[in-house]
């Protein structure tokens, strides 16, 4: 049982019919979770991400494939997942009537826990994510990082193996959103919960999650760990600066030679894409220079989860969602980003 | 250190535990409890009056018709409006929330509607002393089994409120709109506030086959102590009937709704 991946799917599809025309939300969803692991659903509004967890947390019924989750199958047992997964939606879990405590409570009393169990683990929650000064408040009466809070608490109740987090810090401040953060991570540091979150925050999958699927149009289409998917799919934007359009037609053809690959020229400044950017960067300039090509000013910068999204789609997270660019016509580059958009033929 | 709980939904349990996490607020702030009380004084002060004055009756022969009357009619308002309260909670992810909770299905409606019934049951007692010195002592057996029935009835109601909850989503002037356009005709011809008898005829026909009706007299008669009256039987089996089919619609409504 500890061996078996902690979800397990195969196939999951789902088609909403929207007005007689099917449209397929997520589409042969296939992969496997180990316990413990912190794994995050990255993608734009609309990818398919809440869909997925939906069905995961037998929510909605698959329209076709499989899933085991802790070790239940969600289609033949669905109560069985549901007793062995804590879910925190994309919205306020508590009753707006009810008080903080007595939600946590009746929470314990609807997982089958014995009323001491129920307080004990009560208490403890509202220490551990600092909900003591309002426990006797109605929810309404919160604000929105408390109530987000208790969702988590509520979620955490029956100290679950899995935990599923729909968007859990979206609309939050950046400082609640950082504080938020901290508890999840520590409570998975002691109770070796297994996470599974979905968000469009690229700095939170980049920082939290240990692995990153990538989701677009109702599919994955990139599944490693961040730092995996930068270096593999947006390497360091290196650009460089020169005095003038002559030195920095002369410093194509070192560059190219020295890296091999595409050089995109905008007047007097050249940039690439490379792995290693930040080994590179002092190596060109140095080689500039005993060419006789004075560099007047270098940047590297690191990839970002965006970039590898770009890399992926020829879209950027904020385009896919906004639902900007039309979906057969990739976004045409622009001068900001012509090194990405070619990255994209390579791969 | 994770607790592995095999819990498996259990109806009676599980409706036990919605019950009582629904009361919470209303026994954390008696107030709204104290409103709900006066809300049959009301009916007993003000309409009580008009009718006995009209019918020229003894006092306890009127009430003996009109106190069954008004609990019938508390029972359809406070879980006909069951389904508002959901409305709030679909709103929020509450109601989502207890979805993902390993709890019987069933138990979500049932649950939700006796807390409608619950004060039912201490407005019943209320109005039982008050009829008292009018001349109207009330059956003590009948007031049990005729709870019991309402209990029954306000369940099937509460499921199909909820379930026009459901179906209704977010537009709340659709859930009220509907909820007002069914719960006004069914009061009226049911004759809990003013008798059908000297109505038109078409009138009483409707009443025959309306659920309501039957509930109305049949609590008439186990409120007096006529246990062994046939309207009794009618009155419970539409009540079953309305449990029923309430609960079938509900349930199939809540597996839909996602």
């Amino acid at each position: 049982m500890t061996h078996e991946p902690i979800i397990e799917t195969e196939g999951l599809s789902k088609v909403f019919t929207v007005k007689k025309v099917p449209i397929a939300a997520v589409s042969d969803l296939t992969f496997t979770a180990a316990r413990g692991e912190l794994v995050a659903f990255l993608g734009p509004n609309g990818a398919g991400k809440s869909t997925s967890l939906r069905m995961l947390t037998t929510l909605i019924p698959p329209t076709s494939g499989t899933a085991r989750v802790v070790g239940h199958d969600i289609g033949r047992d669905p109560a069985g997942v549901r007793a062995h997964i804590g879910y925190v939606g994309q919205l306020t879990s508590g009753s707006f009537a009810q008080r903080v405590r007595d939600e946590l409570l009746s929470q314990g009393r609807f997982y089958g826990m014995s009323r001491p169990d129920s307080i004990r683990r009560a208490d403890e929650l509202i220490e551990s994510l600092d909900l003591g000064g309002f426990a006797t408040r109605t929810v309404q009466q919160l604000s929105g990082g408390q109530k987000r809070r208790l969702d988590i608490a509520l979620g955490l109740m029956h100290a679950p193996p899995l935990l599923f987090l729909d968007e859990p810090s979206t609309g939050l401040d950046p400082q609640s959103r950082a504080n938020l953060w901290d508890h999840i991570l520590e409570l998975r540091r002691q109770h070796g919960t297994t996470v599974f979150l979905t968000t469009h925050y690229l700095e939170e999958a980049d920082r939290y999650a240990e692995r990153v699927m990538v989701m677009d149009k109702g599919r994955i289409i990139a599944d490693d760990d961040a730092a995996n998917l930068k270096a593999t799919l947006a390497g360091d934007v290196l650009t460089f600066g020169f005095a003038d359009l002559e030195l920095a037609t002369r410093a194509r053809e070192v560059l190219h030679r020295l890296t091999r690959t595409e050089i995109a020229q905008d007047g007097d400044s050249l940039a690439l894409s490379a792995q290693d950017g930040d080994r590179l960067l002092p190596v060109i300039v140095r080689e500039l220079d005993a060419a006789g090509i004075p560099v007047r000013s270098a940047t590297g910068v690191p990839p970002t989860l965006d970039d590898v999204f770009l890399a992926l789609t020829g879209r950027t997270l904020r385009e896919a969602g906004e639902g900007a660019v039309p979906d057969a016509e990739p976004a045409p580059s622009t001068t900001t980003e012509p090194l990405t958009s070619q990255k994209t033929g390579a791969l | 250190m994770t607790i592995d709980s095999p819990v498996r939904p259990n109806l009676a349990r599980d409706s036990w535990n919605v019950l009582t996490r629904e009361m919470k607020p209303v026994l954390r702030d008696p107030f709204s409890l104290i409103f709900s009380l006066l809300q049959p004084l009301v009916f007993l002060g003000l309409f009580a009056p008009l009718l006995i004055g009209g019918s020229g009756e003894p006092a306890g022969e009127t009430l003996r018709w009109f106190v069954p009357g008004i609990l019938v009619m508390l029972v359809l308002f406070g879980t006909g409006a069951t389904g508002s309260n959901l409305q709030y909670e679909m709103s929020t992810g509450s109601h989502e929330r207890t979805l993902v909770a390993p709890l019987a299905r069933s138990s979500l409606l049932i649950g939700r509607a006796l807390k409608e019934v619950a004060p039912i049951v201490i407005q019943a007692l209320l109005i039982v002393i008050i009829a008292l010195p009018f001349g109207f002592a009330i059956d003590p057996a009948g007031l049990l089994i005729g709870l019991v029935l309402l209990a029954v009835f306000g369940v099937g109601l509460g499921s199909l409120s909820y379930t026009l909850a459901l179906a209704a989503k977010d537009r709340e002037w659709l859930f009220w709109g509907v909820q007002q356009t069914l719960i006004f005709p069914l009061m009226i011809l049911s004759g809990m506030l003013l008798p059908l008898d000297q109505g038109p005829e078409w009138m009483r026909v409707v009443a025959s086959v309306n659920p309501v009706n039957w509930i109305v007299q049949a609590e008439r008669a186990l409120l007096s102590g006529d246990l062994a009256n046939m309207t009794v039987v009618w009155g419970w089996l539409s009540g079953l009937a309305v449990a029923v089919v309430g609960l079938t619609v509900g349930m199939r409504a809540m597996r839909r709704s996602n």
